[in-house]
């Protein structure tokens, strides 16, 4: 049985801020996986770099704490080699939008079978406060100071174009509707993701848990249904007084290791390869 | 006259876009098919059409290894080609041109040279074919000039693979047309020419291969699993071999969005059990460079291949230099063990590509591979690789057995050797996280001083057994010699082939070749080097890079150097006439 408690980390101290958005997605991820039954000796918790990515030290699943930006290349090759585990990248949005932007439009086009999550509380955390490509137009930051003039990343917009077939936005001041969000995004056949708005407590003195609880709304409360993608652009681009958190689009889709005929019978690391002959192959050259 | 047999360079050359490789690769094959050894060499600049691209075959009964300057027949489809390279043509030689295209007269050609005058365009025309098939036609009529019978030929043009009617039908047309160019020649130019091609009696089967092949192929035997590239001359033709094999081999093969998108899949492929590489240029490496590092403080199992080309910038993408071997010893910002290896042939490549990745498992670190354009795409012929002795040792990869029977398991627990016992996802009792930050034994995070210590001794401590693993640097020639030559990578054929010819004056020389370059055998070197007479250096770039690595690790000065950074290759006459030069002026 999976519960709570196996996922627990208790000897590791968790160095994230108090009252930092980043406790809850912790917490809703781990309810999630307890949701699903995941096995955590089956899954992979990837990240690169920043306050969010350094989630998988506090997680009892495999991890892999990478380098900035990169999580989900990573993730593709963790997969890759063995597609029976969960894969779950957790990222931030100066890491994923900024440093790894190639890699995420790439990702959302592949539909591998893994779940993206961004930390999005439109900052740089860890390197103390500039501004992020999610930052709102005239955020003033150490990087900003006379406020910032470049329109903000729209990550969902971008996974719509891009064809990802699970797109959600969750809100870290919701954690119960958060965690089940994330529950269905990892039991998606495919590439998921979900945009967390995670205020920073320290950096971030716009975006905070009292300006989202103002402006966040359901999509569950209202008539929205998740399967069109032109609504889901409209959804998506409702950034003003009033901001939607929920599903926005699923699609079921095969997935990219499903289309590798080569992985049919079983994931490659359990494929033996202490007798490869290139016999056939050498022949081929004569 | 006396008439040579089996013992010619044919060099084919014209426009890009117009089949040069082919043609040049079709008569490499035949020759291969016909018992004797063949080894190619191109030039070509990076464009798709126009420029100017050759190919050369030089084809001999004895095993040949390296390239060399000289040409028998030239085979010209524009001017150009007659105007580069008729000073190469040995003393009676011939070319093949198109009178109705090409002016002779205008070009002063030498009058000892056999002009074959071919109406290659008509031939096709009259035929209904494509201009392209020029090559065909001239490749016809080298065969006849060769005196060579033209079933080769046909074998070779249909032996390849016929996916559509189409490509049957275009198949036939360019037989035909070779067929024409051949009796153009039987009818036209009967008198002998100074070379023929027969086939020998034994005809063992051999194959044809670049290094890149050759090196794609000790992947696979090594049970390589994972390949994430992104495309780079002359790195490319590695992801093109082993995606067209990746349902055979069950592999997983990877047109990744960038190269350090590549080298994080393949970090991830090899954290989660599976052997993995990744291939590109220098350019590419750059953009790797952190990832690197990031094998190395993770202690992820990973082969990196660089395909050399000349630099700086885009620096010339086609052609060949040794530029980059500092760039890879120093890899990847802060301090973490590695392995550095540099083939110096098709066949090292192989055998070097099989053993990096037992490397890699055993000491759980990422080896780079130096290659370089010319290893990259020169075909040799060569006899099957043998594998009998090739075992897979992964090192200390723990079984699942193993790993269930795991208490209190630490990733990266401080060893005596350095090397942890490694786990791998989905295994039981095993969770870990592995970390680019500095970490403890568990893999999290950990910044304290005594920790930070322990962590890097105990990663570093692997070189030393590295080294024990690794062979010390050849030696070829006599013990003592009047010149040492020292020098890496895929100059060491022309260098071999260079001591033969000094050995016909009268000077001896031998040839220390520095394979495995990092972790380094310094004792070994120095004792050789300070027991030498006259050593001389030789590489492909400006500032003498090895040379630089040899003094830093034995203090010894090689004062001799033979340095290339002109974009080409190495003969093994421009080695032979440089060391004479050195020789004499003692
Ligand atoms: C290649 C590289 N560039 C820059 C950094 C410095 N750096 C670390 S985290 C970070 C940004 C963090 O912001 P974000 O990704 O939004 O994560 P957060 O800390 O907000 O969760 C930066 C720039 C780095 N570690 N590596
Ligand atoms: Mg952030």
């Amino acid at each position: 049985m999976v519960d709570l408690h196996d996922l627990n980390r208790p000897g590791v101290k968790c160095t994230w801020c108090p009252g930092c958005g980043d406790h809850a997605m912790l917490s809703a991820l781990k309810k999630a996986l307890v949701m699903i039954k995941q096995d955590p000796e089956k899954t992979v918790v990837a990240s690169g770099v920043g306050c969010s990515s350094n989630l998988p030290h506090w997680i009892n699943t495999y991890g892999f704490h990478g380098v900035h930006g990169r999580g989900l290349p990573l993730a593709y090759g963790i997969k890759s080699a063995n597609h029976e585990l969960k894969v779950i990248i957790t990222a931030g949005d100066g890491d994923t939008y900024g440093e790894g932007t190639g890699h995420y439009i790439h990702a959302l086009r592949r539909n591998v079978d893994m779940t993206f999550i961004c930390h999005d509380n439109q900052i740089y955390g860890l390197t103390q406060g500039q501004a992020s490509p999610t930052s709102l137009k005239g955020t003033i930051s150490k990087s900003t100071p006379y406020g910032a003039i470049e329109e903000p990343f729209n990550p969902l917009m971008h996974a719509l174009i891009a064809d990802a077939t699970f797109v959600a936005r969750a809100y870290a001041g919701n954690l119960v509707q958060m965690a089940e969000i994330f529950a269905q995004a990892i039991a998606h056949k495919g590439f998921s993701i979900v945009d967390v708005f995670q205020p920073c407590v320290s950096f971030n003195k716009v975006n905070t848990f009292d300006w989202f609880k103002e402006r966040v709304y359901k999509l569950e409360d209202t008539k929205y249904k998740p399967n069109n993608k032109f609504k889901a652009m409209e959804k998506a681009l409702e950034l003003g007084d009033k901001i939607p958190i929920g599903i926005f689009y699923k699609e079921e889709k095969p997935s990219y290791h499903d289309k590798l005929p080569q992985l049919k019978n079983s994931p490659l690391v359990k494929k033996k390869i202490d007798n490869v002959s290139i016999k056939k192959v050498m022949e081929e050259l004569f | 006259m006396t008439v040579e047999k089996n013992r010619l360079v044919l060099k084919i050359g014209g426009e890009a876009g117009y089949g040069i490789m082919s043609a040049g690769q079709a008569f490499a094959k035949l020759c291969t098919r016909a018992g004797l050894f063949a080894y190619t060499h191109t030039e070509y600049p990076s464009l798709v059409r126009g420029g100017h691209n050759v190919f050369a075959i030089r084809v001999e009964e004895k095993d040949i290894k390296c390239p060399i300057v000289q040409v028998n027949l030239l085979v010209a489809l524009n001017k150009q080609t007659i105007e580069k390279h008729k000073d190469e043509l040995t003393h009676a030689g011939g070319i093949i041109y198109d009178g109705e295209e090409v002016n002779i007269d205008e070009l002063n050609i030498r009058p000892d040279i056999k002009l074959f005058n071919v109406p290659l365009l008509k031939i096709v025309q009259e035929a209904k074919g494509i201009k392209v098939m020029r090559n065909s036609v001239s490749l016809g009529a080298a065969m006849a000039v060769l005196d060579a019978d033209f079933k080769l030929l046909k074998e070779s043009i249909t032996s390849a693979k016929k996916k559509s009617q189409k490509v049957a039908t275009i198949m036939e047309q360019n037989i035909k047309v070779a067929k024409e160019g051949y009796d153009y020649i039987k009818n036209n130019y009967p008198e002998e020419f100074q070379v023929k091609l027969v086939p020998v009696l034994k005809q063992p089967k051999r194959m044809l291969l670049t290094g890149n092949t050759a090196l794609s192929l000790g992947a696979i035997k090594a049970g390589c699993q994972f390949h994430a590239q992104y495309p780079m001359t002359p790195s490319s033709s590695i992801l093109h071999y082993l995606v067209s094999k990746e349902h055979e081999f069950n592999m997983v093969v990877k047109h990744a969005e960038d190269e350090i998108s590549a080298i994080n899949m393949a970090i991830g492929a090899g954290f989660s059990g599976v052997r993995s590489m990744t291939a590109t240029s220098g350019g590419g490496l750059a953009l790797m460079t952190e990832s690197v590092s990031l094998a190395g403080s993770s202690e992820t199992p990973i082969v990196i291949v660089n395909c050399q080309r000349p630099g700086p910038g885009t620096g010339l993408p086609t052609r060949q230099g040794q530029e980059d071997l500092k760039f890879v010893l120093n890899i990847g910002h802060g301090e973490f063990p590695k392995v550095v290896v540099a083939p110096g042939d098709t066949t090292e490549c192989f055998y070097e590509t099989f053993n990096a990745f037992n490397l890699a498992d055993k000491y759980q670190l990422p080896v780079l591979i130096v290659s370089d354009k010319h290893l990259a795409s020169c075909n040799e012929t060569i006899e099957p690789f043998d594998t009998k002795d090739l075992k897979i040792d992964r090192g200390l990869l723990l079984s699942n057995e193993e790993a269930k029977k795991q208490e209190d398991y630490r990733r990266y627990k401080v060893t005596e050797s350095g090397i942890s016992p490694r786990a791998i996802p989905g295994q039981k009792n095993c969770r870990f996280r592995a970390s680019s930050d500095e970490h403890d034994e568990f893999g999290d995070i950990e910044e304290s001083i005594q920790n930070r210590v322990d962590q890097m001794d105990k990663r570093m401590r692997k070189m030393d057994l590295v080294l024990k693993d690794i062979p010390v640097p050849k030696v070829y020639g006599p013990k003592k010699a009047d010149v040492t030559i020292v020098s890496w990578g895929s100059t060491k054929q022309a260098i071999l082939e260079a001591m033969e010819y000094l050995k016909v004056d009268g000077i001896t020389a031998n040839f220390l070749q520095m394979m495995y370059i990092h972790p380094f055998h310094s004792a070994f070197v120095k004792e050789f080097l300070e027991s030498s007479q006259k050593v001389v250096l030789i590489e492909g770039n400006k500032t003498a890079q090895l040379g630089g690595i040899i003094r830093e690790n034995t203090s010894f000065e090689i004062k001799h150097q033979i340095l290339k950074y002109d974009g080409r290759t190495f003969f093994p006459s421009t080695i032979y006439d440089q060391i004479k030069e050195i020789h004499k002026n003692g």
